[in-house]
């Protein structure tokens, strides 16, 4: 995946150099300016097992700021946000992996640089009994709930760097 | 063999007739006796579901997980462009402008009409509110939840949006809309069950073609729809994940 870059971003931004689990690595370019979950819309996406997006609706278009074109193809991780923990996504796989639904919080990360933060549900999508591939669902989070996050996710972000 | 055909129970009042004008075009183009058997509400329906007495249904996406999953039904239509979307209203010179103003204790009015009640209490989620710190006052019709609101005894009222559009001026006109659902993809589906799954081609072929004559269009315009969109298996599987997602 390539870096973000100044093409897409705006200044001020802070830069981030992202490892992701695969091995893979990209800088991104951080605003601090949340962009509001729409009032009554819910953002859906598929991914095969291995995390990579085969299906996405308008909703997640608008609010990730990328093209369907661009999102198609490409690892879920693209939107991770650098004050997400790791944790918090290793807790997502292995719940959903063991065939369990994984609800949680999620700050994520826009093509421009900006953020939303969204109520997450994941679940596995099985078809004759076989795991085939993940639907996720995104819905607008109360404000009391990002706010323990925020701080929630600080904390354990902080106990990685240790 | 007779079979028995039935409607979600949320289906508006004034389409009782259609489904019986549907029914008679579709015995005719089929050559089957299908018997409209309706129930008043959600519980007494999947009764009968659970019971197996039923063959074809117009259902509710609540009701989907259960019946493509528990019972063998397989998908064969949904309505083209009449997703389920839902409406949040108050009213019109309720203090509360936004979700954000509600608080716990919030007095709801509402149906038993599961696919609204779902998107609705989601929509109120970012006020933190839950069916366990609210007050749901469940009413027979959409009518009586827009009364429930305007007399004061209840602060927000959920719709279905078609339910909602469908009240009088008078009554539209004393209420406000405090937040409307964009899913799209949450829709009523027609379902075929066992007993009745080896005509499914021929219910395919009737369905995708039932708006090119004028007596498939005249059974259309009865029920309210501009016609149907055909599903596949896949299309209801992905529709019942979603509503897996939303169900906590």
């Amino acid at each position: 995946m390539d870096d973000m870059t100044t093409k897409d971003v705006q200044e001020p931004y802070t830069k981030h150099l992202l490892h992701y689990f695969d091995g893979t690595s990209r800088y991104v370019l951080i605003k601090d300016e949340e962009v509001p979950f729409p009032e009554g819309k819910l953002i859906v996406s598929r991914t095969d097992l291995q995390g990579i997006i085969t299906h996405c609706n308008q909703a997640f278009i608008e609010m990730s700021g990328y093209t369907e074109e661009e999102l198609i193809g490409q690892p879920h991780y693209i939107l991770r946000h650098p004050d997400m923990p790791k944790v918090a996504f290793k807790d997502a796989w292995d719940t959903v992996g063991s065939g369990v639904k994984w609800h949680g919080y999620v700050k994520n990360l826009r093509k421009d640089g900006r953020y939303y933060w969204v109520y997450a549900t994941i679940i596995l999508n099985i078809r004759d009994g076989k795991p085939v591939s993940c639907t996720s669902v995104r819905r607008k989070p109360s404000r009391t709930q990002v706010d323990a996050c925020t701080a929630l996710y600080a904390k354990l972000r902080q106990a990685e760097e240790e | 063999m007779r079979y028995v055909m039935t409607v979600s129970p949320d289906f508006p009042p004034g389409q009782i007739a259609g489904w019986y004008i549907f029914n008679t075009w579709l015995q005719r183009q089929l050559g089957e006796h299908i018997h409209v058997e309706l129930y008043s509400d959600f519980e007494a329906q999947r009764k009968a579901i659970r019971e197996g007495q039923i063959d074809l249904i117009y259902a509710n996406p609540f009701d989907a997980a259960m019946l493509v999953r528990e019972e063998g039904f397989t998908a064969i239509a949904a309505p083209l462009s009449k997703p389920d979307e839902a409406v949040i209203a108050v009213a019109v010179d309720s203090p509360i402008q936004q979700v954000a103003d509600l608080k716990p204790g919030t007095r709801i009015a509402a149906t038993d009409d599961p696919d609204v009640n779902l998107i609705s209490m989601i929509m109120l989620e970012p006020a933190d509110l839950s069916a366990q710190n609210t007050q749901t006052q469940t009413v027979g019709t959409y009518i009586l939840v827009a009364k429930q609101v305007l007399q004061g005894k209840a602060d927000v009222g959920f719709f279905l949006k078609d339910a909602f559009a469908g009240l009088s001026g008078m009554i539209q006109r004393q209420l406000r809309v405090l937040v409307r659902s964009e899913i799209h993809v949450i829709r009523h589906v027609l379902l075929v069950g066992p007993r009745l799954r080896e005509r499914h081609g021929d219910l395919w072929n009737l369905l995708s073609e039932m708006g090119e004559n004028d007596k498939g269009r005249d059974a259309l315009k009865n029920l309210g729809l501009q016609g149907w969109e055909m599903q596949t298996q896949e299309d209801t599987e992905f529709m019942i994940d979603l509503m897996d997602t939303l169900v906590n």
